[in-house]
């Protein structure tokens, strides 16, 4: 076979089965999860009347959206209005293009042994390109809120767009540690480093700290669930959404979560590698896979925990939070790796 | 509460009538009322003002302004002076630990009094309560418009001429906002400012308040409060029920805490009847309204943690609500509804293992409370969020008309419980939670303190609960058992006499108060010796604190006001009767 149209197919067979695994799989069963997690937490049972355990649910939830009736208020800007679902949705789901979700798997077709590595695309921007695509996303609240043309949805935009600015800010700098240590952008180097060193969280404990809290406001998860705060703005920026367009919305924040929680796997918790073991040949591939989505499962549940745990910051209470503590720390731990990197010239 | 309790006296009198020979003059109050004044009109400014700044008197809290239309009372009663409309102030010493009505008489051609504001700043929303339902205009008032009607209403409802049948359409558009904005904007601003509606449906009323807000940025710059979407015209359909009859209404006030209304109110016709009550009834009533005291903190703090976002502790909280639900359930057949207090007693007995049901509710409600205190009141996020917002200064708490624990939260510590101690009260040991800050978090603690210090009445109560009955044997008031009425005369008389005519209440006035959940709960009743009540005001808690919402959120951020409405436990039913 000719090796450039395997590597086409590989690129497809990889992209259909992140898709499949994140969008089919996962996102819905991820609002189930939420759900029965959340009355674990609330000492309630939670939804557990469609199938077994409640598992048809998320079906439920999913056919339920696309039934209810499409309304699109008559002050709205509809071009905007129909826009901004689609801008919050499809960048959530291209980040994961370049996060590595396990190691390679060997491939023998026809007597010529071809190695898959278990990533989509792997360029050598890498993160820039998952900070590209994330500012990006923030449009899509920006502009829903706007085109709605409501005052609450107004506010949720403005919230939202201030936030997750400041908070881009002290997150970029904090994986700029990261990268300062591996010596490259590319996340699969990023993963290599730290099989051969001490996983960075250790070493960049306040900067994987800053940059964990960051992804909650990046996610707009609770406690800096501002732009929805539904005790203020009675659901922020998407009050005026009905339907689907509210379930891409829905489907875009649990996507975002999976891809935060997933390169805070990668940057910081050695991403699909485990200390200690080799993980080569197709089993070892497997089970990097494992490996990844289990870690990635831990900090989704830690999401969860959280939001279920506490309280809304204030507007002005979380951009001082941002620029006044996170930023000035991040900064820290800029100077800090660097002096790592300098004084043991990489090898710690 | 003692049948033949003295006649209420003026204890400043002398004073008075040096200061204001004739003009203002004690009056003889009826038995268990308070002591009364009857002002000239056109001295009601001067009395005023001297109620509050002389060291004799130091009435610094109005508490209610209740208006009566005296045209309809029997020939016996009516007013010599002719005077139509009557406006009672009640107010309250919190130095002197003393109530005092002052009344002041209107004849109906020219129905005005001077207003109060400037005096007491309480009187603002009580005012316009009283222009908007009996008419009495209030000269100088900064802001006399409808309250609990709407714009399109014609006449005044509690007037006695007024025909109940009418309906009155709301065809104006809404002039909240742009009366907002036309006060605020200014032509430099217009483009920074923006007015927000907030309410009568938004998520964190929890009921159908209303306010508006003009926004720089986030930050409120001016906001208006409007009440009246839950009005159910409770006093105008009780001059038409028997007492009993206004029982089941009592329930809709705070309902939060129904128990604690209805007993507030059996208590009060049951002191203008001299009736006493056994003391197994008193001891439940107290039990019952510690429980309520309870529930109704439960649902304030549980529904402002929503607000702030921390929504686990809603479950944890309502989980033991529900509980306590189960044994008012258990006693008297419903939830919310309950109607439990009779006048002389109660509906029924409490079932047979109250006592121990009690004790183990307690533990499951100190189990959650703890719970909740310890996710919440040292987390950083929520301190943040409440410490230093909706702030209300000692000196405004009470020239805003404050009760209960938002007036307690400022640093005043005036709980009827203590200082006016009724269903004996004063036999049980407990404290007093005040904090000093007049912030959300002073608010929410003293209510966090208050839900343990209900427990530990609670505890002493079950400990000594008498046994006995827990109705009264006076057939005049309490329908004589089933065997009597069948068996003799005397039982069948008291039995349809009661039924037909309902309770005889003696002519005569009363002001009695119940610490509610909330605050001061008073009822203003005056009966005409009928056996429907001639007049009911009552004297909601949130009232007042509602009124100064308006005031407390100015400066703040819309998240701010937020927390604060949570933390005022805004009860539309008894906001809006």
């Amino acid at each position: 076979m000719d090796p450039l149209l395997f590597d086409a197919i590989a690129a497809i067979a990889k992209i259909l089965f992140v898709w499949a695994v994140v969008l089919a799989a996962l996102l819905p069963n991820l609002v189930l999860l939420e759900r029965r997690g959340a009355a674990l937490i609330q000492d309630r049972p939670g939804p557990n009347r469609v199938g077994p355990f409640g598992l048809f649910q998320a079906l439920a939830d999913v056919v339920k959206m696309f039934m209810k009736e499409d309304m699109v208020p008559i002050y709205a800007d509809r071009l905007l209005y129909n826009l901004a679902p689609l801008i919050m949705m499809i960048p959530a789901l291209t980040t994961f293009a370049v996060i590595p979700f396990g190691s390679q798997i060997p491939l023998t077709i026809g007597g010529v042994t071809h190695t898959i590595p278990l990533i989509i695309a792997d360029v050598n921007v890498g993160i820039l390109y998952v900070f590209a695509l994330t500012s990006l996303g923030v449009y899509g609240i920006v502009l829903a809120g706007w085109s709605s043309n409501d005052k609450f949805s107004l506010m949720g935009g403005i919230r939202s767009s201030a936030q997750i600015i400041s908070y881009e800010l002290a997150m970029g700098i904090a994986a700029t540690g990261v990268f300062l240590a591996a010596g490259s952008l590319r996340l699969p180097a990023v993963v290599e480093y730290q099989q051969t060193h001490l996983w960075n969280c250790i070493p960049q404990l306040l900067g994987c700290i800053i940059f964990v809290v960051s992804a909650f406001a990046e996610t707009n998860r609770l406690p800096f669930d501002l732009a929805e705060a539904e005790a203020e703005l009675v659901a922020g920026f998407h009050t005026e959404y009905s339907a689907f367009k509210f379930g891409m919305f829905f489907m875009g924040e649990y996507a975002n979560l999976v891809a935060a929680s997933a390169l805070i796997v990668t940057l910081y918790f050695g991403g699909w590698s485990l200390p200690g073991l080799a993980l080569t040949g197709l089993w070892g591939g497997i089970a990097s896979i494992g490996i990844f989505a289990v870690k990635t499962f831990c900090f989704i549940w830690l999401f969860i925990w959280v939001r279920w745990t506490l309280p809304r910051f204030r507007y002005d209470q979380l951009m001082a939070l941002g620029w006044k503590a996170f930023l000035p720390l991040s900064l820290l731990n800029l100077l800090w790796t660097g002096w790592l990197v300098l004084a043991g010239g990489g090898k710690f | 509460m003692s049948t033949d309790a003295p006649v209420s006296t003026v204890s400043f009198a002398p004073v008075l009538e040096r200061k204001f020979a004739g003009r203002a003059r004690p009056e003889a109050s009826g038995r268990g009322d308070v002591p009364t004044i009857s002002v000239d009109p056109a001295s009601l400014h001067d009395v005023a003002l001297f109620l509050r700044d002389d060291p004799s008197t130091r009435f610094d809290l109005l508490l209610d302004v209740a208006s009566i239309d005296r045209s309809k009372l029997p020939a016996e009663q009516l007013p010599r002076d002719g005077k139509r409309f009557q406006a009672s102030y009640i107010l309250y010493s919190t130095r002197r630990n003393e109530h005092l009505r002052v009344k002041a008489a209107v004849p109906e051609a020219r129905p005005s009094l001077p207003s109060l504001v400037d005096v007491w700043p309480a009187a603002n929303w009580f005012e316009r309560e009283a222009w908007d339902l009996m008419g009495i205009d209030f000269e100088n008032h900064p802001n006399q418009k409808r309250l609990l009607t709407h714009n399109g209403f014609v006449g005044h409802a509690l007037r006695k001429d007024y025909e109940a049948g009418q309906r009155w359409l709301c065809t104006e558009e809404d002039i909240l906002q742009t009366d907002l904005a036309s006060k605020t904007e200014t032509a430099e601003d217009a483009f920074e400012t923006m007015t927000l509606n907030f309410g009568p449906s938004h998520p964190a009323t929890h009921g159908t308040l209303r306010a508006v807000f003009r926004l720089d940025g986030e930050t409120i710059v001016a906001a208006e409060g409007e009440c009246g979407y839950l009005h159910r015209c409770f006093e105008k359909m009780s001059e038409s029920h028997t007492y009993s009859q206004v029982i089941p209404y009592t329930d809709r006030l705070n309902y939060c805490s129904p128990m604690i209304n209805g007993n507030g109110y059996a208590r009060a016709v049951e002191q203008m009847l001299g009736v006493e009550i056994p003391p197994r009834a008193r001891a439940v009533r107290v039990i019952l309204s510690e429980f309520s005291r309870i529930m109704d903190h439960l649902v304030c703090i549980a529904a402002n943690l929503v607000d702030i976002g921390a929504l686990t502790n809603f479950w944890f909280l309502f989980q033991a609500r529900e509980e306590i639900y189960g044994l008012l359930e258990a006693c008297c057949g419903a939830r919310l509804t309950s109607s439990y207090a009779r006048i002389g007693g109660l509906s029924n007995d409490v079932p047979e293992n109250f006592v121990e049901w009690s004790r183990r509710l307690l533990v499951e409600v100190k189990k959650q409370v703890d719970e909740v205190d310890r996710l919440v009141s040292r987390n950083g996020i929520a301190m943040k969020r409440l410490r230093g917002t909706g702030l209300v200064t000692k000196e405004n708490a009470i020239a805003w008309g404050f009760t209960g624990p938002c007036l307690r939260a400022s640093g005043v510590p005036y709980d009827l419980r203590k200082d006016k101690p009724y269903d004996g009260y004063e036999t049980y040991d407990f404290d007093i939670p005040v904090m000093n800050d007049g912030d959300n978090y002073s608010r929410y603690y003293v209510r966090m303190e208050e839900m343990r210090q209900s427990a530990r009445i609670i505890e002493q109560g079950l400990s000594r609960l008498p046994s006995g009955p827990v109705n009264s044997d006076d057939y005049r008031v309490v329908l004589p058992p089933k065997e009597m009425v069948y068996n003799e005369m005397e039982g069948l008389i008291y039995h349809f006499k009661l039924v037909f005519e309902g309770i005889q209440v003696p002519a005569g006035e009363i002001y009695s108060s119940t610490e509610g959940a909330n605050g001061e709960l008073g009822y203003s009743i005056v009966s005409d010796g009928s056996g429907r009540p001639y007049r009911i005001k009552v004297r909601p808690p949130c009232f007042p604190l509602f009124a100064a919402f308006e005031k407390m959120v100015v400066g703040g951020m819309v998240s701010d006001a937020v927390a604060t409405l949570g933390l005022l436990n805004i009860i539309a039913g008894e906001l809006d009767r």
